[in-house]
């Protein structure tokens, strides 16, 4: 891995969103007065035209951006995740989803990242909110690089997006001229025959760790960063856990719906294999660093050692 | 506004009941009274307010119209089919699966319509949006959103009336069908909204009143809300049920359905009505 200035997947959005402003006049940016938080003041000076601050009011936020897309309009609408799944879900589901409208979520602060604000802010269980909407594609990036990548390729992408994106600096993984990033992919971080490891958002990182720790208990670790929870890149999974014959699942979620949920499911009808879910244990949140919050909720790359160690015994030959 | 105008038109709002009264009679619509109420308005706005093009739905510069209140849809389905819109057919087939008019409106499926509704009080917002956008690409089309008064209810409708306001949308209108009624019972018991008119001048909103089944009355209002420039609000006095004395009776209750056998009674007491109304 390349060494580089560590930057948050949220990092990546100011100059993306300028970027897209000049790459199509049909774009137009609405935030719910987070624009200190995402760093989006050289961009409502540049477009003051397309900035929109609709105050603090995410069901206000999601339908404007919906009349707007009703008009033409490609619109980003950026907010915290807690409160764009959560508050404005119904907004979402029928004024967006529902008819289709090219709406593009940005949802800062998600999870854990959330730190030291604690259980509101942290939306451990918006994946799941958003997976079960029809319609509605989504994706976990795991660092500054996909997650510029994936908002630029979301400007031609049909229908509403719901993108997740963390707030605590991270290694870089991707170079900053790798764009291999389609919405709907998923990239195979390192090979391995004992075992698959499927991670999104932070615990992309944690996975990789574990992998060089398994690595020298004589596990092999395939790693997939499965930054398009939906759709889930099904072929690259599949074809995997075919190979490997069990499965660790790493997300920073609720287990419950997320991630997991939709490997399960691929698996359980495709592939039926032996998986361990390393993920937040169907609680809330609470303050801490995300540091101090990855290790209470169990969500270390140790925590993904054992859940290997676990499974890779009772993997399908 | 000129009589002979004002009867025609009252002519078009009875041809309006008549069909709500059979599509209630035929499909089991369960919104047939608060489709009632806000038949006038919409008779007043489809025929007389909005610049539109049946033959090219989609044509960018027509004004736009927000359902908010989508329980009420059959009024607009009526009105769209009677504009051209589609076939007069379509509405026997009203939330039937499969059918173009959905039980609350999908916009997908519907040619005319400008956008969904069905969960109350996102209207607005979706209407704020529409103008921001027409804004920016300088079209001086406008933008109409009619809201029941029970959804006022909802928080999001306010969200929404503080961004038309700080956000100068000039050519956003809200029409408000005021039959104090909702589902459980009279709003003002329930949770009460008047004063009304001050709630909304305090949010920055310009406030016009009407009689919301005198077309006289809402040509005054209309024009003296469509000569200054939104956003503004059309509080239009009406009741549930108008029109159709049986439905009238059981108010405040909405959501009163009407039985198939009493469908020839219902058209009979309309044409009545109008009948008296036309001699007076």
């Amino acid at each position: 891995m390349e060494e580089k200035a560590l930057l948050s997947p949220k990092d990546a959005v100011a100059e993306a969103l300028i970027h897209l402003c000049e790459t199509d006049d049909r774009t137009v940016v609405l935030n719910a007065d987070i624009s200190s938080c995402v760093g989006l003041h050289d961009f409502t000076s540049r477009f003051p035209e397309r900035a929109y601050n609709l105050g603090v009011a995410e069901q206000d936020l999601v339908l404007t951006a919906a009349g707007m897309a009703l008009v033409g309009k490609i619109p980003y609408a950026v907010s915290y995740a807690s409160f764009l799944a959560g508050r404005a879900y119904d907004a979402m589901r029928n004024a967006v989803a529902m008819p289709n409208l090219p709406v593009r979520f940005v949802a800062v602060c998600a999870g854990i990242t959330a730190g030291e604000e604690g259980a509101a802010y942290q939306a451990l269980e918006d994946i799941a909110l958003m997976r079960a909407l029809p319609k509605m594609t989504v994706l976990v990036p795991a660092d500054f690089q996909s997650t510029r990548r994936l908002l630029l390729n979301s400007l031609s992408w049909n229908g509403p997006l719901y993108i997740r994106l963390g707030c605590i600096p991270l290694p870089q993984l991707y170079g900053t001229d790798d764009d291999g990033f389609p919405v709907g992919g998923g990239r195979l971080l390192r090979e391995g025959k004992s075992v698959t490891i499927c991670a999104c958002g932070i615990m992309v990182h944690e996975a990789m760790k574990a992998a060089a720790v398994l690595a020298r208990q004589g596990i092999e670790a395939e790693v997939i960063d499965c930054y398009s929870i939906k759709p889930l890149p099904v072929m690259l999974i599949q074809s995997s856990l075919r190979r490997t014959g069990c499965c660790v699942v790493a997300e920073e979620h609720n287990i419950i719906g997320g991630l997991g949920s939709a490997v399960a499911e691929i698996a359980a009808t495709t592939c039926p294999i032996p998986i361990r879910f390393v993920g937040v244990e169907d609680r809330f949140g609470q303050s801490g660093s995300s540091e101090e919050l990855q290790e209470y909720y169990a969500l270390t790359h140790q925590h993904i050692v054992s859940a290997a160690a676990q499974v890779w015994p009772l993997r399908r030959r | 506004m000129k009589c002979d105008r004002a009867k025609k038109l009252e002519q078009i709002a009875l041809e309006v009941r008549k069909d709500l009264v059979r599509m209630a009679s035929v499909t089991g619509m369960k919104y047939l009274s608060s489709s009632l109420s806000m038949a006038d308005l919409i008779v007043y706005i489809y025929w007389e307010v909005m610049n539109l093009r049946p033959e090219e739905p989609n044509w960018p510069n027509r004004d736009r119209l927000v359902l908010s209140k989508g329980h009420a849809c059959p009024t607009l389905y009526v009105a769209l089919a009677h504009r051209g819109f589609f076939s007069r057919e379509e509405l026997w087939n009203y939330n039937k699966l499969g059918s173009m008019l959905q039980g609350h409106i999908e916009m997908c499926r519907t040619p005319g319509v400008d956008a969904g509704s069905g969960s109350l009080g996102l209207g607005l917002g979706i209407a704020n949006g529409i103008a921001l956008g027409l804004r920016c690409a300088g079209i001086k089309s406008r933008v109409f959103c009619i809201l029941g008064d029970g959804e006022l209810q909802e928080g999001s409708f306010w969200e929404s009336a503080l961004t038309s306001a700080s956000h100068k949308l000039s050519n956003v209108y809200a029409v408000i069908d005021r039959n104090a009624a909702q589902s459980e019972g009279p709003t003002e018991e329930i949770k009460a909204l008047e004063p009304l008119d001050e709630k909304l001048e305090s949010f920055g909103w310009q406030v016009f009143h009407a009689n919301g089944h005198d077309f006289a009355s809402l040509h005054q209002a209309f024009q003296a809300m469509l000569s200054i420039d939104g956003p503004a609000a059309l509080i239009a006095s009406t009741k549930t049920g108008q029109g159709v004395p049986m439905m009238e009776k059981n108010q405040p209750l909405i959501r009163t359905a009407i039985a198939r056998d009493e469908m020839s009674q219902a058209l009979t007491e309309l044409e009545e009505m109008s009948r008296n109304g036309n001699e007076g």
